[in-house]
């Protein structure tokens, strides 16, 4: 019982990252319909911003850790998504109109860029950060088995509520939530009704970035270790989350990474380590197999 | 010379916010990635400061922006003279440098790294030049549909050179070996281009033809590879034994996939097949008992030449080569067999590719590739027909492995990343999609290039991901996309005074 609570705390914080990287595919997806293979890349700069930032700090000699932290996840937010924006720029803008195999192949092609830009900028060894949220709660201590629930975890669920909070009201009551929403149902009519449609996409992007850095922030905190090439599983992974939830769907992203994190957590606890991201492509395979839809997705009707 | 774009007005406010825009975003990317380096000391990581470095490329970002926005107003004289100065001065010094490194010119430069000095010579030269021609031809820049229009042509007259150029390139092949700048080097360089050569033209079957991306492809290469090691060490079978059923477990591996998954949209089909290609990675790594995990498999046993050796001497008392056809023993008599191997192989994949596409199957793969829904109307399984495109690509996937084995005599999870599949499927775009004769061109840019380039290795593969980019942002369809179709209707008279004709009509609607 212990064993099972401790693996359903850890897969839920693992979870919210997945949660938050899946936001970024589905909402990509959903407005332009293509699948944005870096995004994943994104994520792995926010977490090396993230932990510069972190250094930087501590050169400064900025020690309270409410601040520190505040200040890491502004910076990382901020620089991350310039990163969204010219990704979106650089590499979709011209191809819009292009097959929808061209757009995925510079996706690639991005991907690869970015990965070795930043091993060729920060090196190719792991990067280790102290750890910088200690502490946490006893929860259960029955027997030789103590489940905790350490302060780290609770900030990675609380921000990532908090920020979902945020996030949904931005898409439901904003102006540029409205514009989003309707490029999402139709990009050649939103545009004929005024609404800019580059920048909104633009936007999507560049919210897409930021909650990815998000995402590093607390995988740094959480493991501790990043490299430049973090981005591609953890890619490949809140892809499969934002499918499993339909994707398109904003909620359904977050369940999907919420399922995904627990699955996880729970095939490593009770199965075997290695084969954890077997199980994550074998549920993708899955559920595209058997409900491509998702499971908060609209039925996608094939038009001639 | 008065031009309708030079008596256009000219607003230099609005270009110089473009470029203060351009060099905002630039320092943004640039700050904490570029300025910071994070170094391991002992005990921890620290920070390197390279502000220099920030500094620069953002003034170079705004001057870069503020000169192409130029050129785009029609006002190229300025910009040719100062990006000309400019170039003049980064090559000369660089070119110096080349000659004269004692003289420590480099300090000049704007970056410490020459490579990247070299790019931005080339970049500001680049600019010069269209700038130049500008004033030339008094027009600001081509538009989209005639840059289209001009690469259809070329690919065109590429394709249809392809009918001279092809033997002369198989004649430069076969005769490589004997060639006399042909070292020990130049053939290993020779078998690699040729080895993705032919795994180019397998993928090209499933891509290419059939329009399904797939990017486990190295799934197939691996199953290959480690059918060929497995059956050598476990039941020492050899090379020519187990070529054959390397093919057949690969072209297995690719039905077992391929039946749950080929109805899938293009996009999704992308991810799913990556993520097979990642699942054999993972579990060879994990199988130890059966695959020796990361440790990889080694001895495995090289070919023979109908039964003889290519070692000094034969360990069995059977004989040698060199001592069946009374030759001195040579060790690059092995490389030179490899590399016809490889090149027989290639060919072999070529060939059946150039037939298949005119049987039924393959009429059918490219109808599907352009139509899926009109081909279900008219009668064709999508399913199986894409099923078989699938199995045929695993299988040349699998055949190029099973060399790959042999050749490299030790293979490990570790040459079977995500990152070549990457590379195959780059070759095949860069040559444009089916095109038999681009991925030729592309396989000698992709691979021989950074071979030969040993010193840019670094840079290898961010160049690699930049053309990948550029190019499908360039010319969306592929360097030399062009679909000759496979029959016409009025097959008597073939357009032979305009063969761009039928394509910029295809390329339009």
């Amino acid at each position: 019982m212990g064993y099972f609570l401790q693996q359903l705390i850890n897969g839920l914080t693992l979870g919210m990252i997945y949660g938050l990287i899946a936001i970024g595919y589905t909402m990509v997806y959903g407005i332009i319909g293509m699948i944005n293979f870096a995004h994943g890349e994104l994520f792995m700069i926010g977490a090396f911003i993230s932990l510069i930032t972190f250094l930087l700090l501590g050169i400064v000699g900025l020690g309270w850790v409410p601040l520190a932290l505040l200040v890491v996840l502004v910076m990382t937010m901020l620089l991350t998504s310039v990163y969204g924006w010219a990704l979106e720029r650089i590499a979709y803008r011209p191809l819009r109109h292009s097959p929808r195999l061209a757009a995925l192949i510079t996706a690639i092609g991005m991907s690869i860029f970015l990965q070795n830009y930043v091993q060729l900028l920060q090196g190719a060894r792991i990067k280790p950060l102290q750890p910088v949220v200690t502490g946490g709660f006893r929860l259960l201590e029955g027997g030789d088995f103590v489940v905790s629930l350490s302060y780290l975890q609770i900030l990675i669920i609380v921000l990532t509520i908090s920020l979902m909070v945020v996030f949904t009201m931005i898409i439901a009551r904003t102006p540029l939530g409205r514009a989003q929403r309707a490029c999402q149902q139709d990009l050649g009519m939103a545009a004929l009704v005024g609404v800019n449609v580059d920048r909104t996409i633009s936007s999507t992007f560049v919210t897409g970035g930021a909650l990815a850095s998000v995402a590093g922030l607390m995988f740094i905190l959480n493991y501790g270790v990043i490299d430049f090439f973090i981005g591609f599983l953890a890619g490949i992974k809140a892809f499969t989350a934002a499918v499993l939830g339909g994707i398109g769907s904003i909620p359904g992203a977050m369940l999907g990474g919420l399922l995904i994190g627990l699955i996880e957590a729970f095939w490593s606890g009770y199965f075997t380590v290695e084969y954890k991201d077997v199980a994550a492509f074998t549920i993708l395979v899955l559920v595209l197999i058997f409900r491509p839809t998702g499971l908060l997705g609209k039925p996608d009707i094939e038009k001639v | 010379m008065i031009t309708p774009a030079e008596t256009r007005p000219l607003d230099l406010p609005k270009i110089l916010k473009e470029g203060g825009i351009a060099a905002a975003v630039v320092f943004g990317l640039a700050f904490a990635l570029v300025g910071f380096r994070t170094v391991d000391v002992p005990g921890g990581l620290d920070i390197q400061y390279r502000f220099d470095d920030v500094f620069m490329v953002t003034v170079l970002a705004f001057l870069g922006r503020v000169g192409i926005l130029l050129l785009r107003a029609g006002r190229p004289a300025p910009v040719a003279i100062v990006a000309g100065l400019f170039a003049v001065f980064m090559l000369g010094v660089l070119i110096t440098h080349a000659f004269a490194p004692e003289k420590d010119l480099v300090r000049l430069l704007p970056f410490g790294d020459l490579v990247v000095n070299w790019l931005l010579a080339l970049f500001a030269l680049g600019l010069a030049l269209r700038a130049g021609v500008s004033i030339g031809h008094a027009v600001s820049s081509l538009s989209v549909e005639e840059r289209e229009e001009r690469m259809d042509h070329i690919s065109v007259w590429v394709q249809h050179s392809a009918r001279y150029v092809g033997p002369a390139l198989l004649l430069f092949a076969l005769v490589l070996p004997f060639l006399p700048f042909s070292d020990r080097r130049m053939l290993d360089i020779a078998i690699l281009v040729v080895t993705y050569i032919m795994l180019g033209w397998g993928l090209n079957i499933v891509v290419g033809l059939a329009g399904l991306l797939d990017l486990g492809y190295v799934a197939f290469y691996a199953v290959g590879a480690y059918s060929y090691a497995l059956l050598a060490q476990y039941f020492d079978m050899g090379f020519w034994i187990c070529l054959p059923f390397a093919g057949i477990m690969a072209a297995f591996a690719g039905i077992l996939l391929g039946f749950p998954v080929l109805r899938l949209r293009g996009d999704y089909l992308a991810i799913v097949t990556l993520g097979f290609g990642e699942m054999v990675r993972i579990i060879l790594l994990n199988w130890y008992e059966f695959t020796r995990g990361p440790d990889g498999i080694s001895g495995i046993p090289r070919p023979t030449f109908f039964g003889l050796d290519f070692s000094r001497s034969a360990p069995d008392g059977g004989e040698t080569f060199h001592s069946f056809f009374g030759l001195t023993y040579s060790p690059i008599d092995r490389i030179v067999f490899l590399y016809y191997l490889i090149l027989a192989l290639a060919l072999v994949t070529n060939a059946f590719t150039l037939r298949i596409r005119k049987l039924p199957v393959g009429r059918a793969w490219e109808a599907l590739r352009e139509d899926e829904v009109a081909c279900r109307s008219l009668g064709i399984n999508p399913r199986n027909t894409k099923l078989t495109a699938f199995a045929i690509g695993a299988m040349f996937g699998g055949f190029g492995g099973a060399f790959f084995a042999t050749r490299q005599g030790f293979i490990s999870p570790e040459s079977f990343t995500f990152i070549e599949s990457a590379i195959i499927l780059a070759i095949v775009v860069l040559g444009g999609f089916g095109s038999q004769i681009g991925v030729v061109f592309a396989a000698i840019l992709l691979i021989g290039m950074p071979e030969i380039f040993r010193e840019l290795q670094q840079y290898r593969m961010l160049a690699f991901g930049a053309a990948m980019v550029t190019i499908m942002v360039w010319r969306p369809r592929g360097l030399l996309a062009h679909r000759d179709p496979t029959i016409r209707m009025n097959e008597r008279s073939p357009p032979k005074d305009d063969p761009g004709n039928a394509v910029t009509e295809r390329a339009r609607t």
